[in-house]
Protein backbone atom coordinates (compact mmCIF):
# COMPACT_ATOMS: atom_id res chain seq x y z
CA UNK A 1 0.00 0.00 0.00
CA UNK A 2 1.15 3.57 -0.67
CA UNK A 3 0.69 6.20 2.00
CA UNK A 4 0.96 9.88 1.22
CA UNK A 5 2.75 11.70 4.05
CA UNK A 6 4.05 15.24 4.37
CA UNK A 7 7.40 13.79 3.28
CA UNK A 8 6.06 12.26 0.08
CA UNK A 9 4.66 8.84 -0.65
CA UNK A 10 6.05 5.92 1.28
CA UNK A 11 5.44 2.34 0.28
CA UNK A 12 4.47 0.23 3.26
CA UNK A 13 2.94 -3.16 3.61
CA UNK A 14 0.79 -2.34 6.62
CA UNK A 15 -2.03 -0.12 7.75
CA UNK A 16 -1.18 3.29 9.13
CA UNK A 17 -3.26 5.19 11.68
CA UNK A 18 -3.32 8.97 11.73
CA UNK A 19 -3.39 10.39 15.24
CA UNK A 20 -3.93 14.02 16.30
CA UNK A 21 -1.90 15.42 19.22
CA UNK A 22 -2.59 16.01 22.06
CA UNK A 23 -3.89 12.46 21.81
CA UNK A 24 -7.54 11.84 22.73
CA UNK A 25 -8.68 9.13 25.15
CA UNK A 26 -10.53 7.50 22.26
CA UNK A 27 -7.42 7.37 20.09
CA UNK A 28 -5.37 5.96 22.97
CA UNK A 29 -7.91 3.16 23.39
CA UNK A 30 -7.73 2.38 19.67
CA UNK A 31 -3.94 1.94 19.60
CA UNK A 32 -2.46 -1.55 19.62
CA UNK A 33 1.20 -2.51 19.95
CA UNK A 34 2.73 -2.91 16.49
CA UNK A 35 0.53 -0.20 14.94
CA UNK A 36 2.29 2.26 12.65
CA UNK A 37 1.07 5.79 13.31
CA UNK A 38 1.51 9.26 11.83
CA UNK A 39 1.26 11.97 14.49
CA UNK A 40 0.11 15.50 13.77
CA UNK A 41 -0.12 18.30 16.30
CA UNK A 42 1.79 19.54 19.30
CA UNK A 43 4.25 17.74 21.60
CA UNK A 44 7.03 18.56 24.07
CA UNK A 45 10.67 17.46 23.92
CA UNK A 46 12.62 16.43 27.01
CA UNK A 47 15.48 14.07 27.82
CA UNK A 48 17.80 13.27 30.74
CA UNK A 49 18.63 16.68 32.26
CA UNK A 50 15.15 18.17 31.74
CA UNK A 51 13.52 15.08 33.26
CA UNK A 52 15.67 15.48 36.34
CA UNK A 53 14.60 19.15 36.58
CA UNK A 54 10.91 18.24 36.26
CA UNK A 55 11.08 15.42 38.79
CA UNK A 56 13.10 17.51 41.28
CA UNK A 57 10.61 20.39 41.01
CA UNK A 58 7.57 18.12 41.45
CA UNK A 59 9.17 16.32 44.41
CA UNK A 60 9.53 19.72 46.11
CA UNK A 61 5.92 20.61 45.31
CA UNK A 62 6.95 23.26 42.76
CA UNK A 63 4.61 23.64 39.77
CA UNK A 64 6.14 22.99 36.34
CA UNK A 65 6.46 25.95 33.95
CA UNK A 66 4.24 24.02 31.47
CA UNK A 67 1.20 21.75 31.70
CA UNK A 68 1.78 18.03 31.19
CA UNK A 69 -1.88 17.03 31.36
CA UNK A 70 -2.77 15.06 28.23
CA UNK A 71 0.62 15.82 26.68
CA UNK A 72 3.14 13.84 24.68
CA UNK A 73 6.87 13.92 25.44
CA UNK A 74 9.36 13.09 22.72
CA UNK A 75 12.75 12.02 24.08
CA UNK A 76 15.14 13.90 21.83
CA UNK A 77 18.07 16.28 21.88
CA UNK A 78 18.36 17.73 18.37
CA UNK A 79 21.45 19.00 16.59
CA UNK A 80 21.52 22.78 16.01
CA UNK A 81 19.54 23.84 12.93
CA UNK A 82 21.46 25.24 9.98
CA UNK A 83 20.36 28.72 8.89
CA UNK A 84 17.16 28.38 6.86
CA UNK A 85 16.22 25.02 8.39
CA UNK A 86 13.51 24.63 11.03
CA UNK A 87 15.30 21.88 12.93
CA UNK A 88 18.51 19.89 12.86
CA UNK A 89 18.61 16.13 13.16
CA UNK A 90 16.03 15.05 15.77
CA UNK A 91 15.74 11.30 16.34
CA UNK A 92 14.67 9.52 19.54
CA UNK A 93 16.89 8.67 22.50
CA UNK A 94 16.67 5.65 24.82
CA UNK A 95 13.51 5.71 26.96
CA UNK A 96 14.78 3.59 29.87
CA UNK A 97 16.97 6.44 31.12
CA UNK A 98 13.76 8.36 31.80
CA UNK A 99 12.19 5.46 33.76
CA UNK A 100 13.20 6.84 37.15
CA UNK A 101 11.42 10.14 36.46
CA UNK A 102 8.40 8.83 34.55
CA UNK A 103 5.95 7.77 37.32
CA UNK A 104 5.73 11.31 38.75
CA UNK A 105 5.13 12.71 35.24
CA UNK A 106 2.35 10.18 34.60
CA UNK A 107 0.73 11.44 37.80
CA UNK A 108 0.74 14.91 36.17
CA UNK A 109 -1.35 13.52 33.32
CA UNK A 110 1.35 12.67 30.75
CA UNK A 111 -0.37 10.39 28.19
CA UNK A 112 2.19 9.55 25.54
CA UNK A 113 5.97 9.13 25.34
CA UNK A 114 8.08 8.66 22.23
CA UNK A 115 11.57 7.16 22.46
CA UNK A 116 13.30 3.87 21.72
CA UNK A 117 14.08 0.77 23.73
CA UNK A 118 12.03 -0.97 26.41
CA UNK A 119 10.73 0.52 29.64
CA UNK A 120 11.02 -0.86 33.16
CA UNK A 121 8.33 -3.15 34.59
CA UNK A 122 7.36 -0.39 37.01
CA UNK A 123 6.88 2.19 34.24
CA UNK A 124 4.85 -0.27 32.15
CA UNK A 125 2.60 -0.96 35.14
CA UNK A 126 2.13 2.76 35.83
CA UNK A 127 1.39 3.44 32.15
CA UNK A 128 -1.44 0.88 32.31
CA UNK A 129 -2.79 2.48 35.49
CA UNK A 130 -2.70 6.00 34.00
CA UNK A 131 -3.87 5.02 30.51
CA UNK A 132 -0.67 6.17 28.82
CA UNK A 133 1.12 4.76 25.78
CA UNK A 134 4.78 4.44 24.75
CA UNK A 135 5.74 4.76 21.09
CA UNK A 136 9.06 4.37 19.29
CA UNK A 137 10.44 6.36 16.40
CA UNK A 138 13.19 4.94 14.17
CA UNK A 139 16.42 5.37 16.11
CA UNK A 140 19.04 7.34 14.22
CA UNK A 141 16.60 8.53 11.56
CA UNK A 142 17.06 12.11 12.78
CA UNK A 143 16.78 13.84 9.41
CA UNK A 144 13.69 11.93 8.28
CA UNK A 145 11.95 12.66 11.60
CA UNK A 146 13.05 16.27 11.63
CA UNK A 147 11.28 16.82 8.31
CA UNK A 148 7.97 16.32 10.13
CA UNK A 149 8.71 19.28 12.39
CA UNK A 150 6.85 22.40 11.31
CA UNK A 151 7.77 24.68 14.19
CA UNK A 152 9.95 24.72 17.31
CA UNK A 153 9.44 27.00 20.33
CA UNK A 154 11.51 27.02 23.53
CA UNK A 155 9.39 26.27 26.60
CA UNK A 156 11.63 25.83 29.65
CA UNK A 157 15.12 25.15 31.02
CA UNK A 158 16.75 27.03 28.14
CA UNK A 159 20.17 26.78 29.82
CA UNK A 160 20.16 23.02 29.18
CA UNK A 161 20.77 23.64 25.46
CA UNK A 162 19.88 20.54 23.43
CA UNK A 163 18.35 19.06 26.60
CA UNK A 164 15.91 21.98 27.13
CA UNK A 165 12.14 21.54 26.79
CA UNK A 166 10.80 22.65 23.40
CA UNK A 167 7.31 22.57 21.95
CA UNK A 168 7.21 21.03 18.49
CA UNK A 169 4.44 21.26 15.93
CA UNK A 170 4.68 18.10 13.85
CA UNK A 171 2.90 16.84 10.76
CA UNK A 172 2.81 13.13 9.93
CA UNK A 173 5.53 12.23 12.40
CA UNK A 174 6.05 8.44 11.92
CA UNK A 175 6.11 6.18 14.99
CA UNK A 176 5.30 2.63 16.06
CA UNK A 177 3.22 1.69 19.11
CA UNK A 178 5.31 -0.29 21.62
CA UNK A 179 3.19 -0.35 24.81
CA UNK A 180 -0.58 0.05 24.47
CA UNK A 181 -3.08 0.42 27.32
CA UNK A 182 -4.33 -3.15 26.86
CA UNK A 183 -1.07 -4.73 28.07
CA UNK A 184 0.50 -5.25 24.63
CA UNK A 185 4.28 -4.87 24.33
CA UNK A 186 5.80 -5.00 20.85
CA UNK A 187 9.32 -5.58 22.20
CA UNK A 188 8.04 -8.85 23.73
CA UNK A 189 5.62 -10.03 21.04
CA UNK A 190 7.82 -8.96 18.10
CA UNK A 191 10.84 -10.77 19.47
CA UNK A 192 8.83 -13.90 20.30
CA UNK A 193 7.49 -14.08 16.73
CA UNK A 194 10.97 -14.24 15.17
CA UNK A 195 12.97 -15.98 17.92
CA UNK A 196 14.73 -19.20 16.89
CA UNK A 197 16.34 -20.24 20.18
CA UNK B 1 62.48 14.42 8.64
CA UNK B 2 58.84 14.94 7.53
CA UNK B 3 57.13 17.72 9.49
CA UNK B 4 53.41 18.19 10.04
CA UNK B 5 51.93 21.47 11.24
CA UNK B 6 49.44 21.37 14.10
CA UNK B 7 47.25 23.76 12.09
CA UNK B 8 46.94 21.08 9.40
CA UNK B 9 45.95 18.50 12.02
CA UNK B 10 43.23 20.80 13.40
CA UNK B 11 41.78 21.46 9.94
CA UNK B 12 41.82 17.76 9.08
CA UNK B 13 40.08 16.68 12.30
CA UNK B 14 37.41 19.39 11.84
CA UNK B 15 36.68 18.23 8.28
CA UNK B 16 36.69 14.52 9.15
CA UNK B 17 34.07 14.87 11.90
CA UNK B 18 31.75 16.94 9.71
CA UNK B 19 32.04 14.44 6.88
CA UNK B 20 31.67 11.40 9.12
CA UNK B 21 28.46 12.68 10.72
CA UNK B 22 26.76 13.46 7.39
CA UNK B 23 27.95 10.69 5.05
CA UNK B 24 27.94 7.05 6.12
CA UNK B 25 30.63 4.77 4.61
CA UNK B 26 29.36 2.96 1.46
CA UNK B 27 29.91 -0.47 3.04
CA UNK B 28 27.41 0.38 5.81
CA UNK B 29 24.80 1.50 3.25
CA UNK B 30 25.32 -1.65 1.16
CA UNK B 31 24.94 -3.79 4.24
CA UNK B 32 21.71 -2.00 5.27
CA UNK B 33 20.26 -2.48 1.76
CA UNK B 34 21.05 -6.16 1.95
CA UNK B 35 19.34 -6.31 5.37
CA UNK B 36 16.21 -4.68 3.92
CA UNK B 37 16.07 -7.37 1.23
CA UNK B 38 16.55 -10.19 3.74
CA UNK B 39 14.46 -8.98 6.69
CA UNK B 40 11.31 -11.05 7.22
CA UNK B 41 9.33 -8.71 9.47
CA UNK B 42 7.21 -5.95 7.84
CA UNK B 43 7.91 -3.53 10.72
CA UNK B 44 11.59 -4.38 10.48
CA UNK B 45 11.58 -3.65 6.73
CA UNK B 46 9.76 -0.40 7.39
CA UNK B 47 12.44 0.63 9.93
CA UNK B 48 15.19 -0.22 7.42
CA UNK B 49 13.40 1.75 4.70
CA UNK B 50 13.27 4.75 7.08
CA UNK B 51 16.96 4.34 7.85
CA UNK B 52 17.95 4.22 4.17
CA UNK B 53 15.77 7.19 3.27
CA UNK B 54 17.26 9.07 6.23
CA UNK B 55 20.80 8.43 4.99
CA UNK B 56 19.94 9.93 1.57
CA UNK B 57 18.22 12.95 3.16
CA UNK B 58 21.24 13.61 5.41
CA UNK B 59 23.56 13.93 2.42
CA UNK B 60 21.06 15.95 0.41
CA UNK B 61 20.44 18.53 3.17
CA UNK B 62 23.85 18.40 4.85
CA UNK B 63 22.30 17.47 8.19
CA UNK B 64 23.84 14.83 10.50
CA UNK B 65 22.44 11.34 9.84
CA UNK B 66 21.71 10.96 13.58
CA UNK B 67 21.24 13.73 16.15
CA UNK B 68 23.68 11.95 18.46
CA UNK B 69 26.92 13.08 16.85
CA UNK B 70 28.69 11.30 19.62
CA UNK B 71 31.80 11.36 21.72
CA UNK B 72 34.67 12.41 19.44
CA UNK B 73 36.91 9.33 19.34
CA UNK B 74 40.19 9.87 17.47
CA UNK B 75 42.79 7.27 16.53
CA UNK B 76 46.25 8.61 15.72
CA UNK B 77 48.95 6.52 14.10
CA UNK B 78 52.06 8.64 14.37
CA UNK B 79 54.94 7.64 12.13
CA UNK B 80 58.14 7.47 14.19
CA UNK B 81 59.95 9.68 11.67
CA UNK B 82 57.38 12.47 11.85
CA UNK B 83 58.02 15.77 13.61
CA UNK B 84 54.94 17.69 14.72
CA UNK B 85 55.46 21.46 14.82
CA UNK B 86 53.55 24.61 15.64
CA UNK B 87 51.89 23.48 18.84
CA UNK B 88 50.67 20.58 20.95
CA UNK B 89 49.25 17.48 19.22
CA UNK B 90 46.44 16.83 21.72
CA UNK B 91 45.44 20.51 21.77
CA UNK B 92 45.42 20.52 17.95
CA UNK B 93 43.05 17.54 17.84
CA UNK B 94 40.73 19.11 20.42
CA UNK B 95 40.70 22.37 18.51
CA UNK B 96 39.67 20.38 15.43
CA UNK B 97 36.79 18.80 17.34
CA UNK B 98 35.71 22.22 18.66
CA UNK B 99 35.71 23.78 15.18
CA UNK B 100 34.21 20.80 13.38
CA UNK B 101 31.29 20.45 15.81
CA UNK B 102 30.55 24.17 15.63
CA UNK B 103 30.93 24.63 11.86
CA UNK B 104 29.07 21.39 11.06
CA UNK B 105 26.07 22.13 13.30
CA UNK B 106 26.84 18.93 15.20
CA UNK B 107 25.44 18.30 18.68
CA UNK B 108 27.68 18.92 21.66
CA UNK B 109 27.10 15.95 23.92
CA UNK B 110 29.98 15.91 26.44
CA UNK B 111 29.37 16.74 30.10
CA UNK B 112 31.84 17.55 32.87
CA UNK B 113 31.36 15.95 36.30
CA UNK B 114 29.44 13.00 34.78
CA UNK B 115 28.77 11.62 38.29
CA UNK B 116 27.09 14.79 39.61
CA UNK B 117 26.49 18.21 38.02
CA UNK B 118 26.75 16.99 34.40
CA UNK B 119 27.50 20.42 32.87
CA UNK B 120 27.87 20.38 29.08
CA UNK B 121 31.42 21.33 28.04
CA UNK B 122 29.80 23.32 25.21
CA UNK B 123 32.09 22.29 22.35
CA UNK B 124 32.10 18.47 22.47
CA UNK B 125 35.67 18.39 23.76
CA UNK B 126 37.61 16.68 25.13
CA UNK B 127 38.12 14.12 22.39
CA UNK B 128 38.98 10.55 23.39
CA UNK B 129 42.38 10.11 21.75
CA UNK B 130 44.20 6.81 21.17
CA UNK B 131 47.73 7.23 19.83
CA UNK B 132 50.17 4.68 18.59
CA UNK B 133 53.69 5.05 17.27
CA UNK B 134 54.16 3.22 13.96
CA UNK B 135 56.99 2.95 11.44
CA UNK B 136 57.14 5.54 8.65
CA UNK B 137 56.84 9.25 7.99
CA UNK B 138 53.06 9.82 8.02
CA UNK B 139 50.32 10.67 10.46
CA UNK B 140 47.10 8.71 10.02
CA UNK B 141 44.05 10.28 11.66
CA UNK B 142 40.87 8.25 12.00
CA UNK B 143 37.76 9.70 13.61
CA UNK B 144 34.81 7.75 15.00
CA UNK B 145 31.92 9.81 16.41
CA UNK B 146 30.41 7.32 18.89
CA UNK B 147 26.76 7.59 19.88
CA UNK B 148 25.73 7.13 23.50
CA UNK B 149 22.86 4.65 23.10
CA UNK B 150 25.03 1.91 21.64
CA UNK B 151 28.11 2.72 23.72
CA UNK B 152 25.95 2.29 26.85
CA UNK B 153 25.42 -1.34 25.78
CA UNK B 154 29.15 -2.11 25.72
CA UNK B 155 30.49 -4.56 28.33
CA UNK B 156 33.65 -6.27 29.52
CA UNK B 157 33.94 -9.63 31.23
CA UNK B 158 36.57 -12.22 32.00
CA UNK B 159 35.33 -15.73 31.23
CA UNK B 160 36.90 -18.87 32.65
CA UNK B 161 39.31 -20.11 29.93
CA UNK B 162 37.39 -23.41 29.81
CA UNK B 163 34.34 -21.60 28.36
CA UNK B 164 35.97 -21.05 24.93
CA UNK B 165 33.87 -20.46 21.79
CA UNK B 166 30.58 -21.42 23.42
CA UNK B 167 31.12 -19.11 26.37
CA UNK B 168 31.81 -16.19 24.06
CA UNK B 169 28.75 -16.83 21.88
CA UNK B 170 26.51 -17.14 24.93
CA UNK B 171 27.92 -13.98 26.53
CA UNK B 172 27.54 -11.81 23.43
CA UNK B 173 24.06 -13.11 22.53
CA UNK B 174 22.94 -12.61 26.14
CA UNK B 175 24.16 -9.02 26.09
CA UNK B 176 22.44 -8.20 22.77
CA UNK B 177 19.23 -9.77 24.13
CA UNK B 178 19.41 -7.60 27.24
CA UNK B 179 19.99 -4.42 25.20
CA UNK B 180 17.10 -5.04 22.76
CA UNK B 181 16.17 -1.87 20.89
CA UNK B 182 18.31 0.43 23.08
CA UNK B 183 21.42 0.12 20.94
CA UNK B 184 19.55 0.87 17.65
CA UNK B 185 19.83 -2.45 15.82
CA UNK B 186 20.74 -3.68 13.26
CA UNK B 187 24.08 -3.60 15.03
CA UNK B 188 27.70 -3.96 14.19
CA UNK B 189 29.16 -5.87 17.11
CA UNK B 190 32.80 -5.19 17.89
CA UNK B 191 34.43 -7.88 20.03
CA UNK B 192 37.88 -7.91 21.60
CA UNK B 193 39.30 -11.14 22.98
CA UNK B 194 42.49 -11.37 25.04
CA UNK B 195 45.00 -8.87 26.37
CA UNK B 196 44.39 -7.00 29.62
CA UNK B 197 41.12 -5.30 30.56
CA UNK B 198 41.81 -1.91 28.97
CA UNK B 199 43.30 -3.48 25.88
CA UNK B 200 40.43 -5.91 25.29
CA UNK B 201 37.97 -3.02 24.98
CA UNK B 202 40.32 -1.12 22.70
CA UNK B 203 40.51 -4.19 20.42
CA UNK B 204 36.70 -4.26 20.33
CA UNK B 205 36.52 -0.55 19.50
CA UNK B 206 39.19 -0.79 16.79
CA UNK B 207 37.38 -3.69 15.12
CA UNK B 208 34.58 -1.20 14.32
CA UNK B 209 36.93 0.59 11.93
CA UNK B 210 36.84 -2.42 9.59
CA UNK B 211 34.68 -2.39 6.49
CA UNK B 212 31.27 -3.77 7.58
CA UNK B 213 31.21 -7.55 7.45
CA UNK B 214 34.86 -7.88 6.45
CA UNK B 215 35.98 -11.00 8.30
CA UNK B 216 39.12 -11.51 10.37
CA UNK B 217 41.84 -13.05 8.18
CA UNK B 218 42.26 -15.95 10.63
CA UNK B 219 40.03 -18.90 9.69
CA UNK B 220 39.04 -19.90 13.21
CA UNK B 221 38.22 -16.30 14.18
CA UNK B 222 36.19 -15.85 10.97
CA UNK B 223 34.23 -18.98 11.92
CA UNK B 224 33.58 -17.55 15.39
CA UNK B 225 32.38 -14.26 13.86
CA UNK B 226 29.85 -16.22 11.78
CA UNK B 227 28.68 -18.25 14.77
CA UNK B 228 28.16 -15.16 16.93
CA UNK B 229 26.27 -13.45 14.09
CA UNK B 230 23.99 -16.47 13.62
CA UNK B 231 23.28 -16.65 17.37
CA UNK B 232 22.49 -12.94 17.59
CA UNK B 233 20.23 -13.04 14.53
CA UNK B 234 18.36 -15.96 16.08
CA UNK B 235 17.29 -13.79 19.03
CA UNK B 236 14.38 -12.31 17.05
CA UNK B 237 15.04 -8.72 18.21
CA UNK B 238 15.17 -7.36 14.65
CA UNK B 239 15.61 -3.81 13.37
CA UNK B 240 14.88 -1.31 16.17
CA UNK B 241 13.81 -4.19 18.42
CA UNK B 242 10.42 -4.47 16.66
CA UNK B 243 10.99 -8.20 16.10
CA UNK B 244 12.72 -9.62 13.05
CA UNK B 245 15.45 -11.71 11.54
CA UNK B 246 18.23 -9.10 11.24
CA UNK B 247 19.47 -7.95 14.64
CA UNK B 248 23.10 -7.47 13.56
CA UNK B 249 24.69 -6.61 10.22
CA UNK B 250 28.11 -7.90 11.19
CA UNK B 251 30.36 -9.21 13.96
CA UNK B 252 34.00 -8.12 14.00
CA UNK B 253 36.45 -9.90 16.31
CA UNK B 254 40.03 -8.85 17.12
CA UNK B 255 42.24 -11.10 19.21
CA UNK B 256 45.37 -10.67 21.32
CA UNK B 257 47.07 -13.40 23.42
CA UNK B 258 45.90 -13.62 27.04
CA UNK B 259 47.28 -14.59 30.45
CA UNK B 260 47.15 -18.33 31.31
CA UNK B 261 44.41 -17.57 33.87
CA UNK B 262 42.16 -15.45 31.65
CA UNK B 263 39.75 -15.28 28.74
CA UNK B 264 38.91 -11.56 28.64
CA UNK B 265 36.03 -10.59 26.32
CA UNK B 266 34.91 -7.04 25.51
CA UNK B 267 31.93 -6.00 23.43
CA UNK B 268 31.83 -2.54 21.90
CA UNK B 269 28.35 -2.11 20.52
CA UNK B 270 27.81 -0.05 17.37
CA UNK B 271 24.39 1.07 16.17
CA UNK B 272 23.60 0.88 12.43
CA UNK B 273 24.86 4.46 12.16
CA UNK B 274 28.49 3.37 12.00
CA UNK B 275 30.48 6.49 11.24
CA UNK B 276 34.20 6.70 10.65
CA UNK B 277 36.52 8.61 8.36
CA UNK B 278 40.29 8.76 7.99
CA UNK B 279 43.01 10.87 6.45
CA UNK B 280 46.71 10.34 5.87
CA UNK B 281 49.01 13.35 6.37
Amino acid sequence: MLVLTAQGSVAVDMKIKRIALPVSAKDIRSLRCGDSVLLTGSLLTARDASHKRMADALAKGVELPFDLDGQTIYYTGPTPARPGQIAGSAGPTTGSRMDKYTPILLEQGLKCMIGKGRRSAEVRKKMLRHGAVYLAATGGAGVLLSRSIRRIDPVAYHELGTEAVFRLEVADFPAVVINDIHGGDLYESGKAAYRKI
Amino acid sequence: MPTIQCRKITDTVADLFQDACIHLPPDVVTSLKRARRMEKSPLGRQALANILENISLAGEHRVPVCQDTGTAVVFLQVGQEVRITGGDLVAAVNEGVRRGYEAGYLRKSMVNRPFSARINTGDNTPAVIHSEIVPGGNLRICVLPKGGGAENCSRFTVLPPSHGHEGIIEYVAGLVDECGGNACPPLIIGIGIGGTAEQTMLLAKKSLLRSTGEHNADREIKGLEKQVLAAVNGLGIGPMGYGGSITALAVHIEVFPAHIASLPVAVNMQCWCSRHREALL
